[in-house]
Parts: C-alpha cells; sequence; structure tokens
C-alpha cells in the first residue's frame, strides 16, 4: 500500500481507557500514560518514534509508523493488534535483528531473549545439549554448564528430560526447552513472538501459570505479541493495541495486578471482550 | 502445586508410552527376515527368467544360464587373483573418493559462502555433474597417460561435484528460523557455521556423499576400461578382457561382482542416512525399519 505524509501523526487518543474503566479492573485501571511512567523503576525498553519501512518506491510498506513504548524493569506488556500491525517486526526492532527507519531503539545494553511461535530447537541437539549451547555463546566456561543447565531444565520443569530429543517432546515441552534456552543467555529482557500460539488451550494455560512464576523468580521484562485477547489480559500488566497497516498505537491499557488472575475470571473476560471489539472496529476500517 | 503436577500429568500423556523391548532376538529375526524376502524374492525372478531365456535358446551359442556363471564365479572366488583384482579396484575407489571428499567439501563451502564464487562456479558444478565421466578418460588418458593418475583424475571428477552440490544445498536449505534463533543467541561467524550450519547441512552433506559414491564407482569402472596398467589387473581390465574374448560367462560373472559391490557400498550409506534422520525426528517412526 502506498504510504501516506502523516507519518509523524502521533498515536490517537485514547478513549479506550476509560471505557475500560467501567470493566471489572474499574479501581485499578489508570491510563498507561501514568502507570507506563517507571517513577523509581528503570526502564527497559524504550522506543522513540520507531518507524520502519519495507521495500521502496511504488512497493514501499510502512510495518509501523512512529511507535513509541517504554517499558519498566520487571514489566510485562502484551501487544495486540491485527495481522499485519507489525507486531513481529517490533520485537524484532528491539532484538536488534533488524533496524529501525527512523526513531531510536534503547535497551540499555541489557540482554535481550527471543522466543517464538515455533520453538525453533536444533533438532540434532538434545534439550540438555539445546541449553547448553546458549549457554556457550554467551560465554560461560564448559565447567559451568552442566549445572546451570540442569537448574534451567529444573525451571521449566523437564529436568527428567534432558537427554531427549526435541521431536521426542510435546509441543509445550519443545516451548519450554526453548524458554529455558532464552533463559540461558540470562537475558533481562524476554521477548515473545506469540510463543503459545501454536499450542492446545490447556497447555496453553498452564504455561501461562508456569510464565508468571518464572517472570517472578527472575524478574524479567517481558514483551509479549499475541492476536490472542484473552492471553493478553490475563497476562499483561498493561496492553499495547497496535493498528494495521502501518502499526501504530491506537490504546494502551493499565492493567494492575490484584492475585493471580485466570484465564476464565471474569475480569479477564471483560477486558477481552473490550479488546475485540475494539480490535474489530480497527479492522472494520481495511473493510470498508 | 496443582500447576505443577498438572503440568506433570499433561507431558506423561502427551509423550508416546514407551513400547520397551518386546520379542528380543526373535524380533531382530522377524524384522530381517521382513525386510530381505522381497529382495530374495525379486533376485530368484530375474534368475528364472535368465534361465527361461536361456531354456528357449535365444542367441544359444553365446547366452549361457545362470548355473555355469554362477559356478564360474564360485571358483574364481577361490582363487587370490578374483580378490586381488577386487582389492587394487577398490584402493584406486577409496583413493579417489577420500581426494574427491576434501576437494568437494572445501569447494562446496567456499561457493556456498562466497557470493562471487558462486555466480562464477555454482552452475559449472551442476554442469559437471550431468557430464558422462566416461568423456573424461579419453581426456584424462592424454593429459597423464595410461596410468593411476589418469583413473584417480576421472574418479575424483565423477565423484567431487555431487559431494560439492550436497554440501551447497545443506548450507542452502538451513531452515531461516533456526538461522534467527541462532544470531538471537549470538552466534556469528565460525561459530554459526559450526554449531548451527553444518550440522543442519549434514543430511543433504550425506545425499551427497551417497550419491558422491555411486558417480564415483561408475567413473572407475569406465576409467579402467580404458585405462590398462602394465602389472595391475583392475576389474575393469578384467572385463575389457573377457570381452575381447566374447567370454558370456566372465563378462556376466565380472558384472555380478560390480553390482554387488555398489549394492553394498550404497547400503552402508543408506543405513548411515536412515540413523541420521531417525536422530532428527526426520523419519516416520511406522516406516522406519
Amino acid at each position: 500500500m502506498r504510504v501516506s505524509n502523516e507519518q509523524v501523526t502521533p498515536p490517537a487518543g485514547r478513549p479506550g481507557a476509560s471505557a475500560l474503566s467501567a470493566a471489572g479492573f474499574a479501581d485499578q485501571t489508570r491510563l498507561a500514560d501514568q502507570a507506563g511512567q517507571p517513577g523509581d523503576r528503570n526502564i527497559a525498553v524504550r522506543l522513540t518514534e520507531v518507524s520502519k519501512a519495507y521495500g521502496a518506491g511504488p512497493s514501499r510498506l510502512l510495518a509501523l509508523d512512529s511507535v513509541s513504548v517504554t517499558v519498566a524493569d520487571g514489566e510485562f506488556v502484551c501487544i495486540i493488534g491485527a495481522s499485519g500491525c507489525g507486531k513481529s517486526t517490533l520485537l524484532n526492532l528491539v532484538a536488534g535483528l533488524d533496524k529501525p527507519t527512523s526513531g531510536q531503539v534503547d535497551t540499555g545494553g541489557r540482554r535481550v531473549g527471543l522466543m517464538f511461535q515455533e520453538p525453533a530447537l536444533f533438532p540434532w541437539l538434545t534439550a540438555g545439549r539445546n541449553v547448553e549451547l546458549a549457554l556457550r555463546a554467551r560465554g560461560v566456561p564448559r565447567a559451568q554448564r552442566p549445572a546451570m543447565t540442569t537448574e534451567l531444565l529444573d525451571t521449566v520443569r523437564l529436568g527428567a528430560f534432558r537427554d531427549k530429543r526435541p521431536h521426542e517432546l510435546s509441543g509445550g515441552m519443545r516451548q519450554r526447552v526453548a524458554m529455558a534456552r532464552a533463559l540461558a543467555l540470562d537475558a533481562d529482557v524476554l521477548l515473545m513472538d506469540e510463543p503459545f500460539g501454536a499450542l492446545d488451550a490447556m497447555t496453553r494455560d498452564l504455561l501461562h501459570d508456569e510464565l508468571e512464576r518464572i517472570c517472578a523468580e527472575r524478574t524479567l521484562t517481558v514483551l509479549f505479541v499475541t492476536h490472542n485477547v484473552r492471553e493478553a489480559a490475563r497476562l499483561g500488566d498493561r496492553v499495547i493495541l497496535l493498528s494495521s497497516r502501518p502499526g501504530r498505537i491506537i490504546e494502551e491499557y493499565a492493567l494492575p495486578r490484584q492475585g493471580q488472575r485466570r484465564i476464565d475470571s471474569p475480569e479477564v473476560s471483560e477486558v477481552a471482550a473490550r479488546l475485540t471489539d475494539r480490535l474489530r472496529e480497527e479492522v472494520g476500517r481495511h473493510g470498508s | 502445586m496443582v500447576a505443577d503436577q498438572a503440568l506433570r500429568g499433561l507431558d506423561s500423556l502427551e509423550l508416546p508410552p514407551d513400547p520397551g523391548r518386546q520379542g528380543g532376538p526373535g524380533r531382530l529375526a522377524r524384522r530381517t527376515w521382513a525386510a530381505f524376502w522381497p529382495k530374495l524374492l525379486a533376485v530368484a525372478l530375474v534368475l528364472a527368467l535368465w534361465e527361461v531365456v536361456t531354456l528357449a535358446g535365444w542367441k544359444k551359442y553365446v547366452l549361457k544360464g545362470p548355473g555355469p556363471v554362477f559356478s564360474n564365479l564360485w571358483q574364481q572366488m577361490q582363487h587370490e587373483m578374483l580378490w586381488a583384482t577386487i582389492g587394487w579396484t577398490m584402493r584406486s575407489a577409496l583413493e579417489g573418493y577420500l581426494v574427491a571428499l576434501v576437494i568437494g567439501s572445501v569447494v562446496g563451502l567456499l561457493v556456498s559462502r562466497i557470493a562471487p564464487l558462486r555466480a562464477a562456479v555454482g552452475s559449472i558444478i551442476t554442469g559437471l555433474q550431468t557430464m558422462p565421466s566416461v568423456a573424461w578418460a579419453p581426456f584424462a588418458i592424454v593429459l597423464f597417460g595410461e596410468n593411476n593418475s589418469a583413473i584417480l583424475f576421472v574418479v575424483i571428477l565423477g565423484a567431487a561435484p555431487s559431494i560439492a552440490n550436497g554440501l551447497i544445498s545443506g548450507v542452502d536449505y538451513t531452515p531461516p528460523l533456526l538461522l534467527r534463533a541462532g544470531k538471537t543467541m549470538g552466534l556469528r561467524g565460525f561459530a554459526l557455521y559450526r554449531y548451527l550450519i553444518l550440522p543442519a547441512s549434514l543430511p543433504a552433506f550425506v545425499a551427497g556423499l551417497k550419491q558422491g559414491w555411486a558417480f564415483a564407482w561408475r567413473s572407475l569402472m569406465a576409467a579402467e576400461l580404458f585405462v590398462a596398467i602394465i602389472g595391475q589387473t583392475s576389474i575393469g581390465q578384467v572385463l575389457d578382457t573377457d570381452q575381447q574374448n566374447l567370454d558370456f560367462v566372465g563378462v556376466s560373472s565380472v558384472i555380478i561382482v560390480i553390482l554387488v559391490i555398489g549394492i553394498l557400498v550404497d547400503t552402508a550409506f543408506t543405513k548411515a542416512d536412515i540413523a541420521l534422520r531417525r536422530r532428527r525426528g526426520l523419519l516416520d517412526p511406522a516406516a522406519a525399519t
């Protein structure tokens, strides 16, 4: 599609935040602008007016348009949007696998780990060796690797499956090995690109609990991309809604935490419903 | 820990139950028999057909049945001469193949890494692969004279392109997702090759090695038919002599020897290939026997 000249248009207003106040989160819901400001917490990831275009000339495609996001240390931020919103582009930029066309990406020298929808494990290595290779790539001395591998596999509760090859494990278990591998990089920031998208509902539900536990144990900062609104409402401290083609921030919701959420709890359902409505509205714009 | 227990339960449910070792040696014998009887049947059918054609009297002054051929082969096997001949030929095959392995690997690695080199010689390698090796034999004789170097030259030219191409396609088809994962881990340059690209290329490389062997064996037979080295009898030379004597039994015996050696080595490569695929889960477990 053609790119308009309105690249510096700031993100649209945030009426959605007030709409959300009526939801089950009413008392705790604040504008993301306030919640997102770290105060005494440090900023782990800062994107300033980041745009990313692919190609040139008439076929130029603007994937991200002037996106500004700050994520505080230890925060769990979900990014949702329909197809073509540049979610994966955003993560690639933060991971340093790609450079923005304009704007700045700053992670303050933090280590960044990336997980994909597919586990992307090396099929010729056992679960343990996959984790060990990440340790080796990070420069951990050989003598320390076995013990660290044990610890990481225990963290994802796969200590007993160390010698299994990826194809001998189930989808959920592979994804947990991939998580152990990402943790092996000693990442401060974990970028997750629809990591549970290919899993069945029950496994996904259990892995949400696991991810929450691991993040709490290790004070991880997470940027979690998903197209599943329920998942976003279940996991996020904050949810960022992106428009499609080009990807722009249209809403941000702060969802402060009060104890553990469940995927089927009323407040999660209510937030999810609202996110869905807003997302449909956004997708509808492209249909007319 | 309810979640912990649920997760463990799910893990154990999602993995197939361990079938264990059933039957022990009896099972092995059954599997071997299941793999072999179709092959035995095929051989028996060919021999029967051969016998029928012979009995029918087609080309009756030349053609002999399997009986005389195999009894000749059996007699030959009692003599050291046959084994010395096979030994000499296998030595040439091995030497040529090893050199081709080194050249093919180095060329394949360089071509896969360096873009201009690929543009320059990529299609030449494929062209060389399609070239009938018999055509190189006169060239090699003119260049080296009738000696072992000429034979090795033909074998190397036959096998190296397949080996190089196997490695190149392995490197090319390294899954992009794994490359992305590797780069996220911080693998760069040599480490990326050592820990990701080369292991990922291994199945294609083994396929190239297997094809390279087939080409080496053909090239060697072609070269030995052309090149007579004084004082050394090779399989190709025996074949040539038998042809000149119009010795049907001799010619047939040599062809059987060539065929059997080719099949045996090819089987070894196939076994290696299957083992590799099984380790990586690239094999349908139901189809793997």
